[in-house]
């Protein structure tokens, strides 16, 4: 070594070095993949039991006195054992089919939370005596764990076993609804004003530093506009899809301009000088042209943009999108909730059995977002022109 | 003749409109600031006529009851600074290793991966970070430090943090990888020619060429920190607790906004009308960082003359 003349004794301190930086980098981007995978295993292994319910085999009298007192219809030592909300519902069963009353039939039904967390093993408060009869159940197979159709089916409820997440979905879709109808055609034109039409002066520059400024605003302080806008100044009625998805729709303007300027900067502009060759006015190759050709990747950034909505929760519960709405909204402008309000609700809930169900309904929306991001690359992949 | 002066002077009269419809998509956004900034402004001047300003500013002590109700906003504020700071202690350093293993050692191949993995980190609802801070990291805080004999509590600042943190990872990876993909390669290479290593070129080329950059991306991430709510109001505390133990609970002034707007007061009872007091100075704070931000990034983008970014 040492007669090698360009031997360097400070060659192994810093290639050392070298390899700690690469080290740190590593390390670094391992922590964040592994936060993503136990977070995404946690959250799975957390919704898992979700999927099934327990249900326990009963003979429902149909009776003229179980219409007035519900318990009544089940024999005595399964009312602890028999969900309270599906007992609640059998005057309706009988108003719908009149031809139960009367009859005895033995069904499968929907069992309490509190008997469905102790046949998953989970934290539970039944007593001695519930146990030994639930034990009992089991050795005849009168009591199961089943696919869990009600958390589809259902709106929230108080009753654990009973909350569901449809009207939470529908809420969602009828806000993205409005947000989209505002956001998309005001994002675009704003963007193809910018784009296209605007002078450099100082009234575009002081758009674009509103649009920038606008993108770094706190979502909070967005509810904060509607709440005192909307609701209290145009008195907009509370809680509902219109408000929620307006105000989302002020939020979701500023990444829908950026990706359309940047998707109607990159139509070259020779497209442009061949439509001004040929006799067409700015306006008619802006919108038969550029306009066209740009769309796939304003799709992109809108897809992107619909996704960030869906997920926000903050300005949606200044302006109420948290109250507790069992039943489907039918029109933007009933009381609704949306999915991760929902899910915020359950997760304040003080029942065990409503963690598995706040999880499952956090899957629902990873699910929506992964495949809406999924949607928006493969998108971007299939539409992209190299000129 | 006749027939293209008709037919140009209609277009010319529709172009005139389709544009005037332009300008006003446009001016939407000017009206959104302003909108935003007045709301919250007439609340907030409502607030101080009712309650001091000095109080306000300098008070250690926030308490609302039925009686007798004082706004103080010191511990709210030294909570969301707690909080934020051992967010970005987080944050900062994981974001940046990050942003360096993406832009100088991993493969195109690597790339293509861990990109789409970190826009689903950046994708995932606050709510759900929220929730996962409150069922999983808190009580692995209060764990951890049991097992040295130290009480935590289940809604402690350093559990809110970490989550928050890495929530903003992504935020600070994606723009730090950008601005470092900026330097020029010429940098780079001069810097190869006159025998360093790459991790010296690194260290000492690229990372200072690109400061300014990472300063701005700092910046996003700190206004990001401060502006979170579904974090904090899933997993901080709700009393304001002026203290320097990250393992006691603390309360953040997004907290406190949302605290006082979901109850039953009255519209125009202080304690509503302080969440617009707090949401002024918020939006203040948002609206200086995102300033000096850009600043920062023009900066870079000046010097070594980048058009993309």
């Amino acid at each position: 070594m040492s007669n090698n003349p360009f031997y360097d004794p400070s060659l192994k301190h810093r290639h050392r070095s070298a390899y700690m930086l690469k080290l740190l980098s590593r390390l670094s981007i391992l922590f964040t993949l592994g936060f993503l995978l136990f977070f995404l295993f946690d959250m799975v292994r957390t919704a898992l039991p979700a999927t099934w319910q327990a249900y326990v085999q009963v003979e429902v009298s149909y009776s003229e006195r179980a219409k007035k007192f519900t318990r009544t219809a089940v024999p005595k030592e399964y009312r602890k054992v028999v969900s309270r909300a599906w007992l609640r519902n059998i005057p309706r069963q009988m108003e719908e089919d009149p031809g139960l009353l009367g009859t005895t039939q033995l069904l499968w039904v929907l069992a309490d939370d509190q008997v469905d967390q102790y046949l998953k093993g989970h934290y539970h408060n039944l007593k001695e005596k519930e146990i030994a009869f639930i034990e009992r159940l089991k050795t005849e197979n009168t009591i199961k764990l089943d696919w869990n159709g009600v958390f589809f089916n259902n709106g929230d409820s108080k009753i654990p076993e009973y909350a569901g997440i449809r009207s939470a979905i529908v809420g969602s879709v009828l806000t993205m609804l409005v947000t989209m109808a505002i956001a998309f055609p005001i994002g675009v034109m704003t963007a193809v004003y910018l784009e296209e039409f605007a002078k450099d002066n100082a009234f575009t520059h002081f758009i674009e530093v509103n649009i920038n400024n606008l993108a770094a605003i706190p979502s909070i302080l967005f509810g904060l506009l509607g709440l005192s806008v909307f609701i209290n100044l145009f008195g907009l009625p509370r809680s509902t899809p219109l408000v929620g998805g307006m105000t989302l729709a002020l939020m979701t303007l500023p990444i829908i301009i950026v990706s359309a300027r940047a998707a109607l900067r990159s139509v070259p502009a020779s497209i442009r000088q061949a439509g001004y060759g040929l006799g067409l006015t700015k306006l008619d190759i802006v919108k038969d042209h550029v306009v066209p050709i740009a769309m796939p990747g304003i799709l992109t950034g809108s897809i992107i943009g619909l996704a960030q909505a869906i997920g926000e929760t903050a300005p949606l519960i200044i302006i109420g999108m948290i109250a507790f709405i069992p039943d489907t909204p039918q029109s933007i402008v009933e009381a609704a909730t949306v999915l991760p309000a929902q899910v915020f609700t359950w997760a304040g809930m003080p029942e065990r059995a409503y963690v598995e169900k706040t999880a499952a309904g956090i899957i629902v929306i990873l699910v929506i977002l992964i495949s809406l991001n999924a949607t928006a690359i493969y998108l971007r992949k299939k539409y992209e022109t190299k000129w | 003749m006749s027939v293209f002066t008709l037919t140009n002077h209609r277009r010319s009269y529709k172009e005139k409109a389709i544009v005037t419809l332009l300008v006003v998509a446009s001016v939407i956004s000017i009206v959104t600031t302003i909108g935003i900034l007045f709301s919250i402004l007439f609340q907030a001047i409502e607030f101080f006529q009712l309650k001091s300003f000095w109080t306000f500013v300098t008070g250690t002590e926030w308490y609302v009851s039925k009686q007798e109700s004082v706004f103080g906003s010191v511990p709210i504020f030294a909570g969301t600074f707690m909080i934020t700071a051992i967010a970005l202690s987080v944050a900062i350093p994981v974001g940046l290793g990050n942003a360096i293993y993406m832009s100088e050692y991993a493969g195109s191949n690597v790339r293509k991966v861990l990109k789409p993995l970190l826009e689903i980190l950046a994708g995932i609802p606050t709510v759900v970070y929220g929730f996962f801070a409150a069922l999983t990291v808190a009580p692995a805080v209060v764990d951890l430090f049991a097992g040295f004999d130290i009480t935590a509590t289940y809604n402690s600042a350093l559990a809110c943090g970490i989550v928050m943190g890495v929530m903003i990872i992504p935020v600070i990876s994606s723009l730090s990888d950008d601005v470092l993909r900026a330097v020029p390669s010429a940098q780079r290479n001069a810097s190869y020619a006159l025998g360093m290593t790459h991790s010296e070129t690194i260290r000492n080329i690229v990372l200072p060429a690109a400061t300014p950059g990472i300063i701005s991306a700092s910046l996003l991430g700190f206004s990001k920190a401060i502006g979170e709510t579904m974090i904090v109001v899933m997993a901080a505390g709700l009393r304001p607790n002026l203290t320097w133990n990250p393992l006691e609970d603390m309360t953040t002034v997004t907290v406190r906004i949302v605290d006082s707007l979901v109850g039953d007061h009255a519209f125009d009872s202080p304690q509503t009308l302080s969440a617009f007091a707090l949401g002024l100075i918020l939006f203040v704070i948002t609206l200086a960082l995102n300033m000096v931000s850009v600043m920062q990034i023009r900066k870079f983008k000046a010097k070594y003359r980048i058009n993309t970014l």
